[in-house]
């Protein structure tokens, strides 16, 4: 700051003689724009504009390899090739509108000797470009659609159950075992030794698995349907990598159905980073240590993945047997369906 | 069409806008220096208000982004001067991590709704509406000055909640609960909320009074002549924003009490099923996700209560400066009755990953992608503007320029956004901070700038000085690009926003280039608009004293004379015979023909459709 400030001030000062200096050589209405301002300032914004897009291609080539990592699940790779063509769509846009601003301010630069063109209007043209935007957007409002209904329409009992729990300032996961069902949970059960607050005296509950340590395992080419809860504050589970996300609100359920395609092995050759590791992120702000709020995320083959479960313990059998005879009447399912 | 006209002296003046004979407007009157400067009723006045406490918030919400740039280049290394400044909050030369978020939070917060919104709308709706209408002031003086008043202590309250023991609101400018709701969950969720509520409150009282005057004011106060389709582009651009307002605004404030009613009386709007500090509370049924319809009801109108004021000067000074009639004037403002329109049913778009019902956000996909036509067509107008025409590019000219390339770039990732498939990757990421900051916040404080360098002869009487104003261009759009378009990158990469330290994943750590890139710009351009204060207030006392009509343009407020007179006019108002754009006309005497000289006098340029 201080040096903001020192700089500022300098900065001032000098201004403060180049003003007293253009005052002193120009003539009479010298802050309304001259000749030399215009012939100096299109030519500037020329080479701005010359300069930025060179840059931005420059930048966007430069840093491939860290934009959009390789996606890692079924969908994502259906959303990148759409997003891809989206770039493409407004990518030309952009050039095109951005060279015509910048290419006709340098053109039409004033000339006392000239009168601009009197062209207040031309329906055609206007007509034309209503249109044609509307055609485009339409086709990308279609295949984005398409795809969306297509990511979110799974059945609600295919795939994989997993539970993704967050709360200030991590993740728990639970498994759904053989019956692929989750055990009912409750808020008010939640004690330091069932931090899910389930309640046992459910029998889905009996073959749940809650991972241990700062890990979730996934098995490849498995559809796996997410669901994600909070405790405390709204959450958001992002894996980047599987182009996933979706909000963990208090006091309800929300759903995302996906399945990973490479195994973390396969992206350690793929990304040639030894140490790469899939990772879930909190994406929306919760607290102070909002940013540090993350999980790895293993994926393996579906055979090592059943092996890793198998070696995690039942939540049954990690709960103390007072919590397990607690034969919890208030305890309640919280299923709230998203209404329209 | 009877107005009452209560002006500060005390003397109520009523005056037939159809009968322009009639003005008793008495200049002897003396004004004390509290009733010119501080508890004006002149729309003049409060126009400068307006706009010198929005600069004010402006550097203190850049300042805050210059401390928060520096935690994200720079992790790793201490800032000593930061402890003398922020003190426990900066210890260590350390930006504590829940300050970090109260930095990021109000910096927001202020630049949304004090700069962008009471500072643009607040300023230019002020000084132009009367004076381009051709009336003698705003519709209610009293409203107006009580507008101000409201939106400078709004100001106050939250400058004021920087101060207080457990910091400032930091769960973000859009305050979602629970995080907002529960003192719990972090600590500016106390005493730092409350004040961030009752400062937003006071502001939504600011916008509204201000919102119903201007309405009521290009209703019902213009002159002779003025027929709404000769209204300035700029007019018509504050009419649409402050029906916006009016309509979403009380939205927030329903969103605002039922926050207040969880946070101190124990309901459950927002609240359900929550455990907190080891304890579950007794909240049950509500759903955050409510708060957030709420709140995205009014925060899309929002975004174009912030940016249409904009695109109205940018149609302006466009058009005068390029010496050429705005391409499609009609369009223009068919354009922005449709986006108004739209802008009510396009809020889920920033909810898609709320586990919203699927088939909702279809047609929420739907919707927005319609948003981009009229912006297109608002576009391409500008640029048919600009073609054959006869350009004089002065600040003012540079900055619309820049607005139509930062509306270009921004509003293209906004199609993006829009298509929910891709929006799951890119929420709350950086893209998206790139996005908003591109098409909003740059667009909107470039409009913001060449109205300032436009209309400063008209506030001040003094011109601002032109060397100085373009330093500041040059500097400012390239520092902006080189801070806003890189975070594309950043966010395409997966960073999410609101971030303390980009430290949790070790594939972030190639980007600590680019966001050291980011902070240099920042600092850079932060510094640069030094200059702009500089330039602004040296000429409010030295400039050169301005002309009658600086730019040679054709609308009514060049007319008025140079030293401000209370009324705008000392006679009779003007009657207004043509638009406002007959520029360069085939044949005319000169390339502008003032919106005051009848067909009668210009046979010469006459078209078959003029009359
Ligand atoms: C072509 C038109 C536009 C489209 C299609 C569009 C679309 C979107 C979408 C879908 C989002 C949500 C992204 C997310 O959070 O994941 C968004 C965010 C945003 N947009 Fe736009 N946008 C457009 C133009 C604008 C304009 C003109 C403005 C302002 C003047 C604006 C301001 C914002 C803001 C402030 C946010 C983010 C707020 C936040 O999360 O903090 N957008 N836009
Ligand atoms: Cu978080
Ligand atoms: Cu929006």
């Amino acid at each position: 700051m201080m040096i903001t400030l020192l700089l500022g001030t300098l900065v001032v000062i000098r201004l403060m003689s180049v003003s007293q200096m253009a005052s002193v050589l120009s003539g009479e209405d010298e802050d309304v724009a001259q000749k030399r301002d215009n012939s100096m300032n299109s030519i500037g914004l020329m080479l701005f504009m010359v300069v930025g897009l060179a840059l931005m291609i420059y930048m966007t080539i430069k840093y491939q390899p860290f934009l959009l990592p390789v996606a890692a699940s079924v969908h994502g790779a259906e959303t990148d090739f759409l997003l891809n063509i989206n770039f493409a769509v407004i990518g030309v846009v952009f050039f095109i509108t951005q060279i015509m601003l910048f290419w006709f301010v340098y053109k039409y630069q004033h000339d006392k000797n000239r009168r601009a063109l009197f062209y207040p209007d031309n329906h055609k043209l206007e007509l034309i470009w209503t249109v044609v935007p509307t055609i485009v957007l339409s086709a990308l409002i279609v295949t984005g659609l398409r795809e969306w209904n297509k990511m979110t329409q799974g059945h609600p009992d295919d795939g994989m159950v997993v539970q993704v729990y967050g709360y200030q300032f991590n993740w728990i996961t639970r498994y759904s075992g053989p019956d692929n069902k989750l055990g009912r949970s409750y808020y008010k059960l939640i004690s330091d030794t069932n931090p899910l607050g389930i309640d046992y005296s459910d029998p889905a509950s009996k073959d749940d698995i809650m991972t241990k340590g700062n890990e979730m395992h996934l098995p490849k080419g498995v559809p796996i349907q997410f669901i994600f809860n909070s405790r405390d504050v709204i959450h958001s589970a992002y894996f980047p990598h599987f182009r996933t996300q979706m909000n963990c609100v208090p006091g309800m359920d929300t759903r995302f159905y996906m399945e990973a395609t490479i195994t973390t092995n396969e992206m350690k050759g793929i990304t040639k980073n030894e140490k790469f590791d899939y990772v879930l992120l909190c994406n929306k702000i919760c607290g102070v240590a909002h940013y540090n709020m993350k999980m790895t995320v293993v994926v393996d083959e579906p055979a090592e993945f059943s092996n890793w479960l198998k070696g995690e313990k039942k939540v049954i059998d990690a709960a103390p047997t007072a919590e397990l005879e607690q034969n919890n009447t208030t305890a309640s399912t919280v299923n709230t369906e998203v209404a329209l | 069409m009877e107005v009452r006209d209560n002006t500060h002296s005390g003397h109520a003046v009523a005056h037939d806008v159809h009968d322009h004979g009639h003005d008793d407007h008495h200049h002897d009157h003396h004004q004390t220096f509290i009733t010119k400067y501080i508890f004006s009723t002149d729309h003049k006045m409060i126009s400068k208000q307006f706009l010198v406490t929005a600069i004010i918030m402006a550097f203190l919400a850049m300042g805050m982004s210059m401390i928060f740039r520096l935690q994200l280049a720079w992790p790793d290394e201490t800032f000593p001067f930061l402890e003398s400044m922020i003190g426990k909050w900066g210890k260590d030369g350390k930006l504590d991590s829940g300050f970090y978020l109260a930095l990021v939070t109000i910096h927001g917060t202020i630049m949304v709704f004090m700069v962008l919104t009471g500072g643009l709308s607040g300023t230019f709706s002020n000084l132009l509406i009367p004076l381009q209408v051709g009336a003698r002031d705003m519709a209610s003086g009293l409203l107006n000055m009580l507008s101000f008043w409201f939106f400078a202590a709004s100001s106050l309250v939250m400058f004021g909640s920087l101060f207080i023991e457990a910091g400032p609101a930091s769960g973000g400018w859009t305050v979602y609960p629970p995080l907002s709701a529960l003192p719990q969950a972090i600590p500016g969720s106390g005493l730092g909320m409350t004040l961030w509520l009752v400062s937003m409150v006071l502001f939504i009282v600011s916008a509204l009074l201000g919102g119903i005057n201007y309405v009521a004011t290009v209703i019902n106060l213009r002159t002779k002549g003025m027929s709404m389709t000769r209204l300035p582009l700029t007019v018509w651009a504050f009419l649409i924003t402050a029906i916006l307002g009016i309509l979403s605004f009380p939205v927030l404030v329903a969103a605002a009490l039922l926050l207040v009613f969880d946070r101190s009386m124990g309901t459950s709007f927002y609240l359900s099923d929550i455990f907190i500090g080891g304890v579950p509370l007794d909240h049950t049924g509500g759903s955050p996700i409510l708060y957030q319809h709420l709140f995205w009801f009014l925060g899309h109108p929002e975004v174009y209560i912030v940016l249409l004021p904009a695109l109205g000067l940018a149609s302006e000074v466009i058009s005068t400066m390029a010496r050429k009639p705005i391409f499609g004037y009609k369009a223009m403002i068919g354009s922005m009755l449709v986006i108004a329109f739209l802008s009510f049913i396009v809020w889920g778009h920033h909810m898609f990953v709320t586990g919203m019902n699927p088939f909702l956000g279809s047609v929420f996909v739907f919707t927005t992608l319609l948003v981009a036509i009229p912006s297109a067509v608002k576009v391409f107008n500008y640029i048919a503007t600009l073609w054959k025409a006869n350009i004089v590019l002065s600040p003012a000219m540079l900055f619309a320029i820049g607005l139509v390339s930062f509306f270009i770039t921004g509003g293209l990732t906004g199609i993006i956004l829009g298509d929910s498939a891709l929006d799951i990757n890119l929420h709350d990421t950086y893209f998206v901070v790139a996005h908003f900051h591109i098409v909003m916040g740059s667009s909107a404080i470039f409009g913001m700038f060449a109205g300032v360098y436009h209309w400063f002869p008209r506030m001040y009487g003094r011109m601002m000085n032109k060397s100085l104003g373009y330093l500041h261009f040059w500097i400012t759009i390239i520092c902006v690009y080189g801070v806003f378009f890189p975070m594309h990158f950043i966010g395409l990469a997966g960073v999410p926003r609101r971030y303390y330290a980009n430290t949790a994943y070790e594939g972030f750590d190639q980007l600590i280039n680019i966001n050291e890139l980011i902070s240099v710009f920042a600092i850079i351009a932060g510094v640069a608009q030094v200059i702009f204060a500089f330039n602004f207030f040296y000429s409010i006392y030295r400039g050169r004293k301005a002309p009658q009509n600086p730019w040679n343009s054709n609308t009514l407020e060049w007319t008025a004379p140079v030293e401000h007179v209370h009324g705008n006019w000392p006679g009779p108002i003007p009657e207004v015979h043509r638009w406002p754009y007959d520029y360069s006309k085939p044949n005319a005497k000169e390339d502008f023909i003032p919106q005051t000289v009848p067909y009668s006098q210009t046979p010469e340029s006459n078209r078959p459709g003029d009359f």
